[in-house]
C-alpha cells in the first residue's frame, strides 16, 4: 500500500485557562500500517526537531485496553472505526490526501488540560462515590462457590468491559455520562456481590452524575455506536431501572 | 433504627420524594411517562376526528356528547393539561441542561453510524415540541373556544341545539393556508413521535435486546400513521365536503 500525504486539523490549547484554536499540519509518507497515535508521534518528532511544541496527547497501553487514549477523530469520537480505540485505529482507515480534524474530548465536566488532553478526574469522583463492596474476610473463598448462571455472568461481564475512556460522553450530544455510569451500576447488579450496597451505589453515582455537570441522557444511542467495547445502552435502562427502584424505596433521590 | 425513623420522618418529607424527579434519571422518567400519555391521547383524539367522515350529526353528537360529561370532562382536561404542563417544563428543563453541559462545542461533528440512534428526530425533540406548544395554544382557541351556539354555530340533535362544531371545522379547513399549517405541524408531531416513542420506553428502563428494535420500528410506523391520520381529514374536508348552508 502506498503512503499517505495528511493535512491535520488538530485543536492546540497551551493551558485550561488560555484560549485554543484550529492549527494545521501536513504530515508526509505515513505508513498504513501505523497506528493514528504513531502517526501523531511522527508529527511530534518532526515538531521537537524544528524547536516547537509538540501536540500533547493521552495514551498509555496502546493496546485498546487501559482506557486512557482517546481523540474526537473528524467529529467521530475514536474515529471511523467501530469497537476500536485510538491508539488501536490503523492509518489504513484514511486515504491519501484525507484532511483529519483531531479535537479533544468535549464536556464543561472534562476541562482541557493541554491540547487533546482532558481532565477525567469526574469519572473517578463518580466510582469513589460507587463505595465499597462487603467481601467476607478471612481464608480464601473457594473459586466457584457462589454459584453465577451463566447469562448473568456474561451481563456484568459485558458491563465490566468498560475501560473508562469516555468516548461515550464526548459522543453525546448532550455530554451526558450515562452509558459509563450505567456500565459501573449494571456490572455490579447481575451479581450477589455488593448486594447489600446496591441501592446506596446507584443513588449516590447518579447524584455523582449530575453534581458533575454532565447532560441528561435523550437516547440518542451514539455512545454505543463509539464504544470501543461495545457496552449496550441496555446497561442505561438498567440503570434507571435500579434508580427509580432504589429511590422509590428510599423515599428520596439519596440516602 | 427508631432514631433513626424518627429523622426520616421530620418536614421536608414530600421535597425528599420530590427530589427522586429531580435528577437526570427522574428527569426522563417524567418526560417519558407524560410523552406516552400525550401518545395515547393523540391516538384518542384521532379516533374522535375520524367521526367528521361518518357526517355531520355523528361528528356534533360525538362533541357534544364530550361536552356533556359536565364535571368529569373538567377533571380529564385539567389531567390533560397537567400531562402537557408537566412534558414541557421537564422537557424544556432537560434540553437547556443539556445545551449548557458542553459549552465549548466541536469545530466538526460526525455521526458515528449503527447502532446508533442519533437522527433528525432525535436532534430536534425541543423545536418540534415548541411548534407543537404554539400549535396547540392556537388549535385550542380556535375550535375549543371558537365561535359556540351564541354565535348561530348551533345543530339540531335529535330536537336538541347543540353546538355546529362540524361546519366551524369543515369552514376552517376550506381555508388552504389553514390545511397547509396543519398537516405541516402533523408532519413535524410525526418526526417528534419518530424518536419520542421508543425513547419513552428506553427512559422508563424499558429496553430488550429484541423488543425494543420491535418498539423502535413500532415507533416509526405510529408516527407515520399518526401524522397522515391527521393529513387526511382536512385534505378530504378542503376537497370533498360541501360548506353546509346556514
Ligand atoms: C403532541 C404532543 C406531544 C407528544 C405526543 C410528545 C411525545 C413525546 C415523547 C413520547 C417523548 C419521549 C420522552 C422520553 O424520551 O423520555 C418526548 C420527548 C420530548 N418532548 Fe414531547 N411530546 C409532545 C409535545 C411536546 C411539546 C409541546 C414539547 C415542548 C417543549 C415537547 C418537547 C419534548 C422534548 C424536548 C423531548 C425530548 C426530551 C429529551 O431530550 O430528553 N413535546 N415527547
Amino acid at each position: 500500500m502506498s503512503n499517505l500525504n495528511l493535512t491535520l486539523k488538530i485543536w492546540r490549547q497551551p493551558s485550561p485557562d488560555a484560549p485554543g484554536a484550529m492549527h494545521t499540519y501536513k504530515v508526509d509518507n505515513i505508513s498504513t500500517h501505523m497506528s493514528f497515535l504513531e502517526m501523531l508521534d511522527v508529527l511530534n518528532e518532526r515538531l521537537v526537531k524544528e524547536g516547537k511544541e509538540p501536540v500533547e496527547f493521552d495514551y498509555d497501553c496502546r493496546e485498546g485496553i487501559c482506557g486512557t487514549c482517546g481523540l474526537v477523530i473528524n467529529g467521530v469520537a475514536h474515529g471511523p472505526r467501530k469497537l476500536t480505540a485510538t491508539c488501536q485505529l490503523h492509518m489504513r482507515e484514511f486515504k491519501d490526501g484525507d484532511v483529519i480534524t483531531i479535537e479533544p474530548w468535549r464536556a464543561n465536566a472534562f476541562p482541557v488540560i493541554k491540547d487533546l488532553v482532558v481532565d477525567r478526574g469526574a469519572f473517578d469522583r463518580i466510582v469513589a462515590k460507587g463505595g465499597y463492596t462487603s467481601v467476607n474476610t478471612g481464608n480464601a473463598r473457594d473459586a466457584n462457590e457462589i454459584p453465577i448462571g451463566k447469562e448473568d455472568a456474561d451481563k456484568a461481564f459485558d458491563a465490566a468491559a468498560c475501560i473508562g475512556c469516555a468516548a461515550c460522553v464526548a459522543a453525546c450530544p448532550n455530554a451526558s455520562a450515562s452509558l459509563f455510569v450505567s456500565a459501573k451500576v449494571a456490572q455490579y447488579a447481575h451479581l450477589p456481590q455488593g448486594h447489600p450496597e446496591r441501592e446506596r451505589r446507584v443513588l449516590k453515582m447518579v447524584q455523582q452524575m449530575d453534581a458533575e455537570g454532565f447532560g441528561n441522557c435523550s437516547n440518542h444511542g451514539e455512545c454505543e455506536a463509539v464504544c470501543p467495547k461495545g457496552i449496550s445502552i441496555s446497561n442505561i435502562a438498567l440503570m434507571r431501572r435500579e434508580y427509580m427502584k432504589a429511590a422509590l424505596k428510599t423515599g428520596a433521590a439519596v440516602v | 433504627m427508631q432514631q433513626a425513623d424518627k429523622q426520616m420522618s421530620r418536614p421536608g418529607v414530600l421535597s425528599a420524594v420530590l427530589s427522586i424527579f429531580n435528577t437526570s434519571v427522574g428527569r426522563k422518567v417524567i418526560t417519558g411517562l407524560t410523552g406516552l400519555g400525550l401518545v395515547v391521547f393523540i391516538l384518542g383524539h384521532l379516533a374522535g376526528n375520524l367521526s367528521l367522515f361518518i357526517g355531520a350529526e355523528a361528528f356534533n353528537a360525538y362533541a357534544h356528547k364530550l361536552e356533556s360529561l359536565g364535571p368529569l370532562l373538567y377533571v380529564i382536561e385539567i389531567g390533560l393539561l397537567a400531562v402537557f404542563v408537566f412534558h414541557i417544563v421537564y422537557a424544556i428543563a432537560v434540553t437547556s441542561q443539556n445545551k449548557a453541559a458542553r459549552k465549548a462545542g466541536y469545530v466538526q461533528h460526525g455521526d458515528a453510524g449503527k447502532p446508533s440512534q442519533k437522527n433528525l428526530s432525535s436532534q430536534t425533540m425541543i423545536y418540534t415540541g415548541l411548534i407543537l406548544a404554539v400549535f396547540i395554544v392556537v388549535h385550542v382557541v380556535m375550535f375549543k373556544f371558537g365561535p359556540g351556539m351564541g354565535s348561530g354555530y348551533a345543530y339540531e340533535l335529535h330536537g336538541e341545539q347543540v353546538r355546529d362544531l362540524h361546519r366551524l371545522v369543515v369552514e376552517s379547513f376550506k381555508n388552504i393556508w389553514i390545511v397547509l399549517g396543519y398537516c405541516a405541524v402533523m408532519l413535524l408531531m410525526g418526526v417528534h413521535i419518530r424518536h419520542g416513542f421508543w425513547s419513552a420506553f428506553q427512559s422508563l428502563g424499558a429496553y430488550h435486546p429484541r423488543y425494543t428494535r420491535l418498539i423502535q420500528s413500532a415507533g416509526v410506523l405510529l408516527a407515520a400513521a399518526l401524522a397522515l391520520g391527521f393529513f387526511v381529514l382536512p385534505i378530504y374536508i378542503y376537497l370533498f365536503v360541501e360548506l353546509p348552508t346556514v
